[in-house]
């Protein structure tokens, strides 16, 4: 059996999956030889602490910690103190500094754990030096739940596929988007009341921009072009046009010759754009799927699909990261 | 030159043969031939359909033959357009000088608009625009789409792309 300590960051709709999954999963991880044990869970109000494992049950249902914490503790503070193996880090998400999950990340990989991330800020900003940083630690950065939530797409790729050489990845990356364009081709609606109704849903934020705007997407195209492609890249690399400018007419045009208008980010073009996809093209999914098409010299092109976000979607993503820290041995380290 | 020929034949043994010797007699090169048996006319002729790189002068002379030999040319006639993409526009397209937009493409010489459809729902809101381009080829596609992109910058329209569907 293998123990691990875990410290979780950040307790907003991630961070409540994660202590979820991870309790819901405690006996299938140990059948597998992975004892995983959520020594602390911190947000902005403080920290919950408890050697044995935090009581899953005790704080699901607080919003924050603030009436659970057994210590003041926040962020990087609580990232040293706390004597763990591996941490969680799901704060929200900036992509102009990349703060606080930047800090938390150096913190906790600079002292030797291993870090496992859903949050695109920090390694949109500086992926290049969160990865020398890992590896001058001898730990691991993983990153699944970043790209397309739960859909398979980096690990698919690194593992996999490994072997084959990436040309290219396109998809859609951004479940909002994808929602208000599948309701404006269904109904015939503007962009403003199929946004109406995505926020009356909880798929879109009150403050849209991020998604319509094709920030978010950006991001991950910036992540897969520095991960996957040996890019070094920035945000302000990509040439960005999101889906504010879309029409219902437009939509309807393209739906008569076979088309759907989708927002698709492209790697290594580096590209957003509202783009015409045919219809029965398999990364043509609706809703608020997410699905990718990775073309390779040796497998041709090999296409996924999946939930982009959600609270316990994205928290499998993480569940597959840590179990693969443990399940990964380098190939001069088998004998 | 590369031309593409619709032919109906009977649906008897032989009739293939007999379609593609005049061909062969005038040193026509067959590119492709597809035999749509699933589309049977009313009258129970089997389209076909050829495409053949021939020496201009010679095509009076088979479609003659063929002819004669009771095989009928539904239509016979250049392929100089190959390749073809759709594309739609979005936003003052009327206002912006369509005409304008469209001779950009066709003064090209190896490109043109040749569909096009608008929807204006009201006087101050975009209009939404689908274009079919037709050119000689893949990359005379690239170039078209680069003139078309330039053009949407210039008059600030959003241009939707279809997606490609190989890497390049």
């Amino acid at each position: 059996m293998r123990d691990v300590k875990v410290s979780l960051v950040g307790y907003g709709i991630v961070g409540h999956g994660v202590v979820d999954v991870l309790n819901r999963k405690k006996k299938m991880l140990r059948d597998m030889g992975l004892n995983l044990l959520l020594i602390s869970v911190t947000d902005h109000t403080g920290t919950v602490v408890s050697k044995d494992g935090v009581d899953a049950d005790k704080i699901l249902g607080e919003r924050t910690l603030a009436n659970v914490a057994t210590s003041s503790m926040k962020g990087k503070e609580a990232i040293s103190a706390i004597d763990s193996d591996l941490m969680i880090e799901v704060t929200p998400t900036n992509i102009v500094h990349g703060q606080p999950g930047l800090g938390h990340m150096e913190a906790a990989l600079s002292s030797g754990k291993h870090v496992v991330t859903s949050n695109k800020g920090p390694l949109v900003v500086s992926y290049a030096s969160l990865k020398k940083l890992a590896e001058d630690n001898g730990v691991m950065l993983k990153f699944e739940a970043t790209v397309g939530g739960t859909m398979p797409l980096i690990s698919l790729v690194e593992r996999t596929l490994v072997g084959n050489t990436i040309l290219g990845i396109r998809g859609i990356f951004n479940g909002t988007c994808n929602y208000i364009l599948t309701r404006m081709t269904e109904e015939g609606i503007p962009y403003t009341h199929a946004l109406s109704e995505a926020q009356d849903l909880g798929i879109a934020e009150a403050d849209p921009s991020y998604d319509v705007e094709g920030v978010d997407t950006a991001g991950k195209v910036v992540i897969l072009a520095n991960s996957l492609f040996d890019m070094n890249v920035k945000y302000s690399d990509v040439d960005v046009t999101g889906i504010t400018g879309v029409t219902p007419e437009a939509l309807a045009l393209a739906k008569k010759r076979g088309y759907a208008i989708k927002l698709i980010g492209d790697v290594p073009a580096l590209t957003v754009r509202p783009t015409l996809v045919p219809l029965d093209s398999p990364i043509c999914v609706a809703g608020t799927l997410n699905s990718a098409a990775i073309y390779t010299d040796l497998s041709g092109t090999i296409t996924v699909s999946g939930l982009g976000a959600g609270s316990i979607e994205t928290a499998s993503a993480i569940l597959t990261d840590i179990v693969s820290i443990y399940r990964t041995k380098r190939i001069d380290t088998i004998f | 030159m590369r031309l593409s020929m619709d032919l109906e034949l009977q649906d008897i043994p032989g009739q293939l043969l007999l379609a593609m010797q005049p061909l062969s007699d005038n040193k026509a090169n067959i590119i492709s031939v597809v035999h749509h048996r699933d589309r049977k006319t009313p009258r129970g002729m089997i389209p076909v359909r050829f495409v053949v790189e021939m020496d201009r002068s010679k095509i009076e002379t088979v479609q003659a033959r063929l002819k004669e030999s009771g095989i009928s040319v539904v239509r016979a006639g250049e392929d100089r357009f190959i390749e073809a993409v759709s594309v739609v526009l979005v936003g003052h397209v009327l206002d912006s000088d369509l005409g304008d937009t469209i001779n950009r493409i066709d003064t090209t010489g190896f490109a043109e608009v040749m569909d096009l459809s608008l929807t204006m729902p009201g006087v101050n809101e975009p209009t939404s625009a689908y274009l079919k381009i037709r050119a000689t080829g893949k990359a005379e596609i690239q170039k078209a789409l680069t003139i078309l992109r330039s053009v949407g910058k210039e008059k600030k329209l959003l241009v939707i792309e279809p997606i490609e569907t190989e890497a390049v």
